[in-house]
C-alpha cells in the first residue's frame, strides 16, 4: 500500500521535502516502515532507525499496525521550550 | 488552555487570566531566547512543530497536571517561527490554592513539554550558521524513543550542554 510520511526539522532538511511516499506491505507495522524508509530514502536511514514514529498523532511502538489512511510522521528528538 | 502561536506571547494577559478568588498562588514560567550556550553565541531561535500532534500532547499534559494537582488555572502557550533574543518561546501559567501545588505543576509541565511535545528549535548562530537541536534520545531496544513512557514522578533527565548542540544526524 502507498503511504505518506510527514517529515520535520532535521528529517525534513535531509530529504528536502515535507512529505515522502513510502510503499509498505498490505499488512504493515512501524517496524516495517523503519525498514522501508531506510531502504528507499538512504538519507533518512539513521533518523529512521533512531527517531520516534507517530501514527495518527500518537507516539507509536514498533508493533503498531499501519493502515492505508494512517497519518504517519517521523519525530526526531524534540527540543521545544 | 493550550495554544500554538506565531505571534509574541502576552504573558501579562495570561497572568491576569490566572487570578481567581480560589487561588492564593499564581506561578508564571517563561522560556526565553538566551544569547550564549556553552560559549557559543545565538542571534535567534526558530521553532517548528507538528502542530496537530503538539496540540494533542499539550492537551494531554494539561489534563495530567490537572489530575495530579488541584489547579484553578492552567495555560501552556508555545510560540513558533522566529523568536529573537530575550523574547518568549514558551509560557506556562498555573494558579492554585497554595504555592506548593502551583510551583510543582509549573515545573512538571515545562519538564514534560521538553520531553514529549513535537516541537523543534533551530539555533541561528552569530557566525551565520544554524542547526536543529536534537537532544540525544535514550537508546531503547526496537528503536522506539521514550517520551510517552515518562511518568509524572520521573526525575528530569539532564542533558549536558555539550550534546544539546548535537548535529549527529546531519550528514
Amino acid at each position: 500500500m502507498k503511504t505518506f510520511v510527514a517529515l520535520f526539522a532535521v528529517a525534513r532538511e535531509l530529504v528536502g521535502t515535507e512529505t515522502i511516499e513510502v510503499e509498505l506491505p498490505e499488512v504493515a507495522t512501524v517496524a516495517d516502515l523503519r525498514v522501508a524508509l531506510a531502504t528507499t530514502t538512504p538519507a533518512l536511514a539513521e533518523v529512521a532507525r533512531r527517531a520516534a514514529i507517530a501514527v495518527d498523532t500518537e507516539y507509536a511502538s514498533d508493533t503498531t499496525v499501519i493502515k492505508q489512511d494512517s497519518k504517519l510522521a517521523i519525530i526526531p528528538p524534540v527540543s521545544g521550550g | 488552555m493550550i495554544q500554538l502561536t506565531h505571534n509574541a506571547i502576552d504573558s501579562d494577559q495570561l497572568v491576569e487570566a490566572a487570578r481567581n478568588p480560589q487561588a492564593g498562588a499564581v506561578v508564571l514560567f517563561l522560556g526565553t531566547t538566551r544569547e550564549f550556550t556553552a560559549g557559543r553565541q545565538t542571534t535567534a531561535l526558530e521553532y517548528e512543530a507538528y502542530q496537530a500532534m503538539a496540540r494533542r500532547e499539550l492537551a494531554r499534559l494539561e489534563a495530567a497536571a490537572r489530575e495530579r494537582w488541584s489547579l484553578v488555572y492552567c495555560a501552556i502557550v508555545h510560540r513558533l517561527g522566529h523568536v529573537p533574543l530575550t523574547e518568549t518561546s514558551v509560557a506556562i501559567v498555573v494558579s492554585a490554592a497554595h504555592r506548593s501545588e502551583a510551583f510543582a505543576a509549573g515545573s512538571w509541565l515545562i519538564d514534560s513539554l521538553k520531553e514529549s511535545v513535537p516541537i523543534w528549535k533551530r539555533e541561528q548562530w552569530a557566525d551565520g550558521s544554524s542547526a536543529w537541536i536534537h537532544p540525544q534520545p535514550e537508546v531503547v531496544p526496537g528503536g522506539t524513543s521514550s517520551p510517552r513512557e515518562v511518568k509524572p514522578a520521573t526525575p528530569v533527565r539532564q542533558v549536558p550542554a555539550s550534546i544539546q548542540r548535537s548535529d549527529h544526524l546531519k550528514q
